[in-house]
This record gives structure tokens, sequence and C-alpha cells, in this order.
């Protein structure tokens, strides 16, 4: 099992953050999230084309450039440093990931070659976002003669508002099955919701017998395979923000002076400091080796879930001191801390709180 | 083969199977496990194999640590007996490697490595701990020979050693790291006297050392007059890195009866006696489990939290720290902060250990000695955690070196400038 990152992956890491610094400033973020959209569509489609991310672990056989999940989390890390707006983790790693676990052969054909270029964009509707084990409580799928029409709710998908193509998962009566809906389409309502971070756009989608493609079943070990794949996306890309947000809180400390001295020569803020590059570096241990047990198969099958507590606790940590060390200016809407902070508030509660994957950690172990 | 024959080997041209062959031969004419310790590794420091990491010229083969290591599978492989290194003796011999005149090195790293000497550190002081430039044992050149007067303290095993490496201040109008030198003292001898500390958890691992008039010959003065602090800073430097590393054994694989072995048994029992308690103040996390399912804790929604958030870090500890090991390994000049982060996460793990340890007994906590839990290892860990955070430098120390060196913060201000005697000191 790989334990480092080789040089190529050091090499793609550094093409990322490039990409990234250039195309993703802050200003860029501040624009982009008070738009409905919410993405910038120019760069999306350099990110997808120049750059090719899209495709980044889609096989090459369905078009994509065939990496696997250590460098989907390296590029998911660096556009948490940078705080990306567009529709990456609701395409390329929720949708493609659904359909690479569950999707017949041909609809892999179908589908995943305009997700890997990024002329579709697609998004994953779960009825629940919190536990795997709840998801097909509200979203069924009934057949009439060959068709499937979909009912009921999916109360928040990222990106739906514009996503051309829903990945759902709804009950039918022989277990979960993976959909395709496409967006528009009959009986089918997407609501925009007032979000917490508006650099993730949440869409209540409603069903009323919605016309929808069968794709495949999805047995309930398929359907934690694929909450374990995305959370370990999703701990990268908090891991990646913890860094940037500690760095830059380092920075103003050196900056900002008060009884006539640099604020960071206190060691009331060494020391929280200190304790923070100390989380990080575990939260960062913690997400790197998760992403290195899912590309070998083996490794700890818990690791997803300790990833995904650690950097969820560690981002929320370092976006409280972030506030609290610029005193009242990181309180104010122009200073760009809260940007983060939110960010991390709303991925520190997708796909479950840290207090559920710790206690999935223990069940795991438990059975150990 | 005499006994006494050294095979040349050129540490530049050298195989690894040539030095495999080379050992190998050498123990089949040598090594007896029937022999006298003492005698043993006098043939052992005369064949070059006691330390061939070391220069040519001071008893080594000049051997990169690969090279070494080969040299120790070998001794491993055979089940012959190492040289000695059990406690701070080798923290001195290094010192002495680095900063030594031929003299010094000639007199003391023999005895080192036989055996003969024990060393210990003379750093730390009652009124000078994480402050260590701050030491104010006096050192004064009288008649040709340096008299010493002061106390220190956290001085292991200080009990059973001929030697100790020592920081005396002696020049009290320079600032304060100018005016310190480091010695080498004769522990035997009347002006030096050993008085057992104990602790809080009962043990009696460390010592004071009070020194009355002690007298060290001129030419045990190490490193320079005055050039005290970066001696010493060679002593820490090691003493970090075995820190990081564990305490090493050299116990031998294969039989290990003969009279080699006994008298080496009892060396290594010596040498680690004050240290029985060092597993119980990292937290024994490695009870955790097994102590939740025995009490049934294990099905206790709030002892799963703690106990999730210890494993956890715990492991991503050891995974940073690999992470550490392997990109310092590849010589990338990027600022690695694994030594105090470590340093302060075993502090955090600790602490954490011992909270889950404190949920899962519950009242039986009350207990301790070898009728209580794990006999009585659960109660030496609840009372041997706090001094994890202490030893080896302060949680408060590290974090101002995470702080300083690593996020690149301002340094405090300092209020220790100027000549020494001016310095607000701790009233003894």
């Amino acid at each position: 099992m790989q334990t480092e990152f080789s040089n190529d992956q050091h090499q793609f890491r550094e093409v990322v953050t490039r990409f990234l610094l250039d195309k993703s400033p802050t200003s860029a973020v501040r624009q982009l999230m008070g738009t409905s959209e919410g993405y910038d569509p120019l760069v999306w489609r350099q990110l997808c084309g120049e750059v090719g991310l899209a495709g980044t672990h889609i096989p090459e056989a369905y078009g994509g450039y065939g990496f696997g999940p250590v460098e989907l989390g390296i590029v998911a890390e660096e556009m948490g440093r940078f705080l990306y707006c567009g529709p990456f983790f609701a395409s390329s790693v929720m949708a493609a990931y659904a359909l690479l676990g569950a999707a017949s052969e041909i609809h892999k054909e179908q589908l995943l070659p305009d997700i890997a270029s990024g002329a579709c964009i697609a998004t994953l509707a779960l009825d629940n976002l919190n536990l795997p084990e709840q998801v097909g409580q509200s979203l069924v799928a009934e057949q009439q003669g060959g068709d499937y029409r979909l009912t009921g709710t999916a109360p928040m998908v990222v990106d739906a508002h514009i996503a051309q193509l829903l990945v759902v998962i709804a009950a039918t009566p022989a277990g979960l099955g993976l959909f395709a809906v496409s967006n528009p389409a009959e009986g089918l309502t997407v609501t925009p919701l007032e979000v917490l971070d508006p650099t993730r756009k949440l869409s209540r989608v409603d069903f009323a017998a919605a016309p929808a493609i069968f794709l495949g079943e999805v047995s309930p070990q398929a359907l934690q395979t694929l909450w374990d794949q995305l959370c370990v996306v999703l701990a990268h890309e908090m891991m990646g923000g913890a860094q940037a947000l500690l760095a830059s809180t380092v920075e103003y400390t050196k900056m900002r002076v008060q009884f006539g001295r640099p604020i960071g020569s206190f060691q009331a803020l060494k020391h929280r400091c200190a304790d923070l590059l100390m989380e990080v570096e575990f939260a960062k241990a913690a997400s790197h080796y998760a992403a290195f047990c899912l590309a070998a198969g083996e490794g700890d099958a818990y690791a997803p879930s300790m990833a995904k507590a650690m950097a969820s606790d560690t981002y929320m940590n370092v976006a409280r001191a972030a506030v609290q060390l610029r005193g009242g200016i990181g309180f104010t809407w122009e200073d760009d801390t809260h940007l983060w902070f939110k960010r991390a508030k709303s991925s520190e509660v997708f796909l479950g709180t840290p207090h559920l994957h710790r206690e999935r950690m223990m069940t795991i172990m438990e059975g150990v | 083969m005499n006994t006494t024959d050294r095979i040349e080997l050129d540490a530049a041209t050298v195989t690894l199977a040539e030095i495999r062959q080379g050992v190998s031969a050498w123990l089949d004419a040598n090594w007896s496990p029937d022999l006298p310790l003492r005698e043993w590794r006098q043939r052992l420091i005369d064949g070059g194999w006691a330390a061939p990491q070391w220069p040519v010229a001071d008893l080594g083969r000049g051997f990169n640590q690969e090279q070494a290591g080969v040299v120790a599978d070998v001794f491993h492989e055979r089940g012959a007996v190492g040289a000695a290194q059990a406690g701070p003796r080798r923290l001195a011999a290094e010192t002495i490697l680095a900063h030594g005149n031929a003299d010094q090195k000639q007199r003391f790293l023999r005895p080192i490595l036989s055996g003969e000497h024990a060393w210990c550190q003379l750093f730390s002081e009652p009124g000078s701990g994480s402050d260590l430039a701050g030491a104010s044992t006096r050192a004064e050149l009288v008649d040709g020979r340096w008299l010493v007067n002061g106390q220190k303290v956290w001085t292991t095993s200080a009990h059973h050693a001929d030697y100790g490496i020592l920081v005396a201040r002696t020049d009290w109008d320079l600032p304060k790291h100018q005016g310190l030198s480091y010695f080498l003292l004769n522990m035997r001898q009347p002006g030096v006297e050993v008085r057992p500390l104990r602790q809080m958890n009962g043990h009696a691992s460390f010592n004071e050392v009070f020194m009355t008039d002690a007298e060290i010959p001129a030419t045990d003065l190490l490193g320079g007059l005055g050039n005290g602090w970066a001696v010493a800073a060679t002593t820490l430097s090691f003493e970090r890195r075995s820190f990081a590393q564990g305490r090493t054994s050299t116990a031998a694989a294969g039989p290990r009866t003969g009279l080699a072995h006994d008298e080496y048994a009892q060396e290594l029992a010596i040498a680690n006696e004050p240290y029985t308690w060092y597993p119980q103040r990292q937290g024994r996390v490695d009870l955790v489990l097994s102590r939740a399912r025995q009490t049934g804790a294990i099905k206790d929604p709030a002892v799963r939290q703690e106990m999730a958030r210890l494993l956890s870090m715990h492991q991503a500890a050891a995974l940073a720290s690999a992470s550490a090991e392997a990109t310092r390994r590849a010589g990338t000049n990027e600022v690695i902060p694994a030594g105090s982060i470590a340093k302060l996460a075993a502090s955090v793990i600790a602490r954490q250990a011992a909270l889950v340890h404190t949920m899962i007994s519950g009242a039986d906590a009350m207990l301790a000695g070898p009728d209580s839990a794990e006999q009585g290892m659960i109660a030496e860990t609840l009372i041997s955690v706090p001094a994890i955070s202490i030893a080896g430098g302060t949680d408060e120390i590290q974090r101002n070196i995470i702080a300083e060196r690593v996020l690149g913060m301002p340094k405090e201000m300092r209020s220790d400038t100027g000549p020494f005697r001016n310095i607000k000191r701790n009233v003894s």
C-alpha cells in the first residue's frame, strides 16, 4: 500500500494549485457566492478542458484520466484551500462515484464521458445527508411497465439548480436502486434554498412521478462504500481549507500590532496556533491515509470515518480561532474569514457529523 | 586469529555483503557467551565493532547508518552482546566525540563502550528547569582545578553513575548563554552527594545531586571555556532524537545463556530500572479497547466518543510521524515540525487516555496496587500521565518552539539580557 505521495502526484498537485491560485482568488469567491448560479462557467470549462480535472478518477474507458482516490484527494485538498466555487464535488465526485459503483456497464458508458469532459453537470440526489442507513426512506421508485417513476423529496441536493442530470438513490420493492432523471423533466421541481454557506448551493428537489431510468441496484454495502468515498474527498477539502485558514490567521497575528508589539508575540496566541497546527497535521495524516487505503483496497475500514471526523473538528477549531484571533475585524462581512468559517460549518454536518463518524469508527473496531 | 586483530574495511568502498562477511568471520573467531562481559567488550572495541559509526581514529570505522545497521543485524542474529548503551552514557559519548580533544576521547570513550563507566546528565537545576541556560551552579578555577558548588535535579541514574556531564557557570558578568561551560565530573568523590527524589507516583527514578567543592581537573573541561551552551545543544539534540526513536535495546536473538549474557542482563536491569513506569506516563492506549470490553463500558455512547477521539489521535500521530520521517529521508528543505509536534501530541494523547481509562474504570479508579485493575497499571497510569507534559521540555516550551520556529511567529520580548548577575533569579 502506498504511504507517501509520488513525484508525479506532487507535480499534479502543483498544476492544480497554480490553476486555482489564478482562477479562484477570494475576490472571485465573493463574486460567485452572490450569484444564483454560484459558479463561473468559463472557469469550469477550463478546469474540465485544459486541466482535465472533472475526470480525475473516472477510468479512461469512460473518458476520464483513470487516476484514483489519492489524486482526487489532491484536487479536493487544493480546492478546499482556495474555496473553489463550482460543481466539482456534485458532479465529478458525488454523481460519478455513484455511477461507477452501481450503474450498469452500458449506463456508465453513456453517462460518464460527459461528466468527465464537463459537458454534463450532474449531481447526486439523496433523501438523507446524515447517515447512509437512512437513505431511501422518502424517495420511492415505482415501476409501470418498463418505465420507472420517482416520487418523494430530496431535501438538500448540492448544485441541483445547475445540473442537467440528477443521479438518484431511491427505494424499490427489491431494495435501493440507482436512477437517472434529466433536469428539467415533468414532475420534477428544483427549488433553490437559502443556505448558511453560500459557496455550496443547495436545492430541494421534489419528485412527483418524475420519469427515471433505472441504472442498477445499490446494495447496503455499495451505499456504504460510496459514502466512504465521498467522505474521504470531503475530508481532503476540509483539511485543505483548514491549512489555508490557519496560515492566513498566523500571518495576521504577525502584522497586527497592539500594546506596542505584534499580537503574534503573545504566548496566548502562539500556543493556540501551535495546538491548531498539530491538529491540522493529524487531519492531514488521517485524510491522506484514508485515500491511500481506498486506492489500495486495504487498510483500516474505519479510515474514512476517522478522516471525516478529524477534518471536521479541525476545520471548525481553526475557523473559530481564525475569527477570534482577528478580533472584531474577524466578525465583519468585509473580512474573508467568514467565507471559510461557513464552509467549515457546512462541511462539518454534510454526510454525517463528527460524532456519527466516531460512533461508526467504534462499531467497525468492535467487530474487528 | 589473534583476538585483538582488527579487520580493516574501507568505509568508502566496502560492500554491505563484505561487512556482513567480515563481522561474521570476526565473531566466529572471537565471540563466546562464556567470556566475562568486560573482557568480551575489550575484544569488541579492539576489533572495531563496538561503535562502527564512529570515526576510525576514535575506535570506530566511519560507517554510515546503513553500514552500521548491517553490523547490528549480524550481532543480533548471532546473539552476540554489543557495546554498552543503556541509560545516559551514550549522550556523554556522542558529546565527547563531537567536542572532546584527543586526550579526552582517549580516556573516556573506551570505558563508556565497555560498560565500565556509567554516566548521568547534570543539566536541570531547582532554579532553572525550562530555562536551562539560567543555570547557576558555580565552577571556579582554583589552584589549577575547577571547584564546583551548586545543585542539580532530575538526574536519572545518578546513584549508579561514575561520571556526569555537567553544565556550570564560569562567568557571571557575561550574558547568560555565554557564561556557561561544560564539564566531565567524577561522581565518585566526597564533594558529590546523591539523594533520590521521590515522585508523585511513588517511584524514585531521579535524583538530586549536591556539589560542595566538588573537584574537576582542568583537563576535563569539554569544548572550551564559555562554550557550554553550544556543547549542551549537541547533547540535547541527541537526547531529542533518542526521545523520538524510543529507547533502543541491544537484546540479542538466539541463545542467551552464558556469563556475558548474565552480566549484560544485570547491566540492563540497573540501567532500565528508572523507566518501568514510562509506558504508563504515555497513557497505556494499548489497554483501552480490552478494558472497555471487559467492563462493558464499550456499550456506553459517551465512552465510545472519547475512545474514538483517543484512537484517532493516536493513529494520526503515528501516521504524521512516519510521513515526516519519510520527508526527512527524502532530504527536502521543507520545515518539518515533527519533533516538537510529536512531543506535544504525546501529551495530548496521554491526557485523553487517562480520561478514557477513568471513564472505563469508574469508581474502581479509587484503587491502586497489584490487586487493582491490570495489576495496578491503570492506577499508575492515572498518576503518571502528568509527567509526560513536563519531561524533556514542557508542553508550553514545545508550543513556543512550534509557534516561533515552524509558524514563524515573533519571539517573546526578553527580560534576561545583559550580565547574568543582574538577571532576576529564583531565591534559593
